[in-house]
């Protein structure tokens, strides 16, 4: 089935979404995303839609779910690279997703996640600190 | 409302239809060289309507067609179906009202996003959303 | 009705003539157009009146069977628009239609007051129609100049400034209509996606009055940047604009505003984590000097 791979980059888990999203797939994606910031604890979420030339009111809920999903897990979530058009309509359309860390692009996004998040030492994938 | 001239209908029975919908939309903006963000608008609503036409009409279809009133030109899309109709059209048309899971911007949305917009509905029988967006 | 349409159809030269004689006794204004020109003109709106097809009728205007008239009269009136002929002239120039129609109904009618009655108002409701159209398609010619003056002059008129590395301003200055602020919206955010900016000072120093529709404009813009990942920061807010806001309930309760632009600069700097300070003594002497002349 298609899936939108999800990356880690130490503590934080990183998306970029670059289809055009059926709802369906954005829902996997939702309870992809949940499953593994549980599974390894992430701290921190990096959703990139510099691709994403429509975001509607599905989208628009998916992206606020997973901000609030992640939270409840201790993981924060910062959307970056938002296109104009798609903002200006967004924001036409009424929603103005209150409660989600938005950046420029990846770059800031990920600066602003490693201010927020507490410095953890990273577990490797083989669950200890030690590199082996 | 206008004068038609070409037309285009497009099937909304699954959720890739939805996708199906906006790229379809997304070529006939590019086609009639509206703006960006006049094609992020116009698509948007189509979204919004193509997914209302699919979850609380059970199904249905949306017809794209180039109207021209006499001095301009526009993109019409006229969605139809068979479901249970809108009972409170203001309500509907209210923001934050749902009748599903979420909230509810999707009709209201897609008003404030075309220029013209016109629903056509009756309990128990069916549902036709035209909107119109000039260029 | 039928019959009157045909006989249309068959009178098309003497139409054609009657009409250039009402059009040369109202006014010819030769000087924007010649006779040569007219003449096609005219004869290009008869074909299209006559030419309609099979099944056409003068009562439904909203037929598909007039749309060739529809666009030809609205080329004509474009055109004329662009020549310097005022709307009234290019309505009179399709109403001087009516003599020479009204001539076949009365050939038609003969002495059948009903028929002939009929005859008229049919002819008179066409042609009235037909002005109407010219008119509208004059008028919106013309707005699309106008519309398009408009956005070259905002264009030049919204120019959105890089005031450091990753902070922009927007100094606003004129009334701030819909169109408008749709355009400012749109530059200003462009102009962060393409200086990468983090703040943008949104000045409006110049901007005369706040009603809530500005405001809301204002609002949408800041609410767009926000999503984008930006922070807007407004400046240049005067005491009555303040007291404006206040007295219409506009809650900005969420933005950073300031008086004055330098202290939005100010604020956008420490934010980005920089300060301003001196270093050295300022170069050049403190006073200046008069000299003799």
């Amino acid at each position: 089935m298609e899936r939108i791979p999800i990356l880690r980059m130490g503590n934080f888990l990183l998306v970029t979404i670059q289809v055009d999203m059926h709802d369906k797939l954005a829902l996997t994606l939702q309870d992809d995303l949940t499953n593994r910031i549980a599974e390894v604890g992430a701290k921190g979420v990096l959703i990139d839609i510099s691709s994403l030339e429509i975001v509607d009111s599905f989208i628009g809920r998916t992206l606020a779910n997973i901000a609030s999903m992640a939270r409840v897990l201790d993981a924060e979530t910062v959307v970056v690279g938002m296109q104009p058009a798609v903002a200006i309509t967004l924001v036409e359309l009424g929603m103005s997703l209150p409660g989600i860390h938005t950046a420029l692009n990846v770059e800031s996004g990920m600066e602003f996640l490693r201010q927020i998040v507490p410095d953890y030492r990273e577990k490797d994938d083989d669950g200890d600190y030690t590199e082996d | 409302m206008g004068t038609i001239q070409k037309t285009e209908t497009v099937p909304i029975k699954s959720g890739s239809d939805v996708v199906l919908v906006r790229q379809r939309v997304r070529a006939w903006t590019i086609d009639m060289k509206f703006s960006l963000v006049d094609q992020t608008k116009i698509v948007t609503a189509a979204s919004e309507l193509a997914r209302n036409t699919l979850e609380h009409g059970g199904g249905g279809k949306v017809e794209l067609a180039l109207v021209n009133n006499g001095t301009r030109s526009g993109l019409q899309l006229a969605f139809s179906d068979t479901g249970p109709g809108i009972p409170d059209v203001k309500l509907a048309l209210s923001d934050g009202y749902t009748s599903g899971n979420g909230m509810g911007l999707g009709l209201g949305g897609s008003k404030r996003l075309m220029n013209e917009f016109e629903i056509e509905t009756e309990p128990g029988h069916g549902t036709k959303i035209t909107c119109i967006r000039w260029k | 009705m039928s019959e009157l349409f045909k006989a249309i159809q068959q009178n098309r030269d003497s139409i054609l003539k009657e009409w250039l004689d009402s059009i040369r006794a109202a006014s010819r204004r030769r000087d924007l157009i010649d006779d040569r020109e007219l003449e096609v003109q005219t004869s290009e709106v008869v074909a299209a009146i006559v030419d309609a097809p099979a099944g056409t009728t003068l009562q439904d205007f909203g037929a598909p069977g007039w749309q060739p008239l529809k666009d030809l009269l609205s080329s004509l009136s474009a055109s004329r628009a662009a020549l310097g002929f005022t709307p009234s002239e290019t309505a009179l120039f399709v109403l001087s239609l009516k003599p020479a129609l009204f001539t076949i109904v009365r050939e038609q009618a003969g002495n059948h007051a009903e028929q002939l009655f009929l005859g008229v108002t049919t002819v008179n409701d066409f042609v009235d129609r037909l002005a109407l159209h010219t008119t509208d398609s004059f008028i919106s010619a013309r707005n699309q100049v106008i519309a398009r003056q408009q956005e070259e002059m905002l264009e030049l008129s919204t120019p959105v400034v890089t005031l450091w590395d990753g902070i922009v301003a927007l100094p606003l200055i004129g009334t701030l209509d819909s169109a408008r602020t749709q355009v400012v919206m749109e530059s200003l955010l462009q102009a962060i996606v393409q200086t990468n900016s983090r703040f943008a000072i949104i000045d409006i120093t110049g901007v005369p009055t706040v009603d809530t529709l500005v405001a809301q404009h204002l609002l949408k813009t800041i609410t767009a940047a926000r999503l984008m990942g930006a922070e807007c920061i407004l400046s240049g807010i005067r005491p009555q604009i303040a007291q404006t806001i206040v007295h219409l309930g506009i809650n900005l309760s969420d933005i950073t505003t300031k008086a004055r632009l330098a202290d939005a600069f100010k604020v956008a700097l420490e934010r980005t984590g920089r300060s301003v300070t001196r270093t050295t003594k300022p170069a050049g002497s403190v006073a200046t000097a008069t000299r003799e002349l």
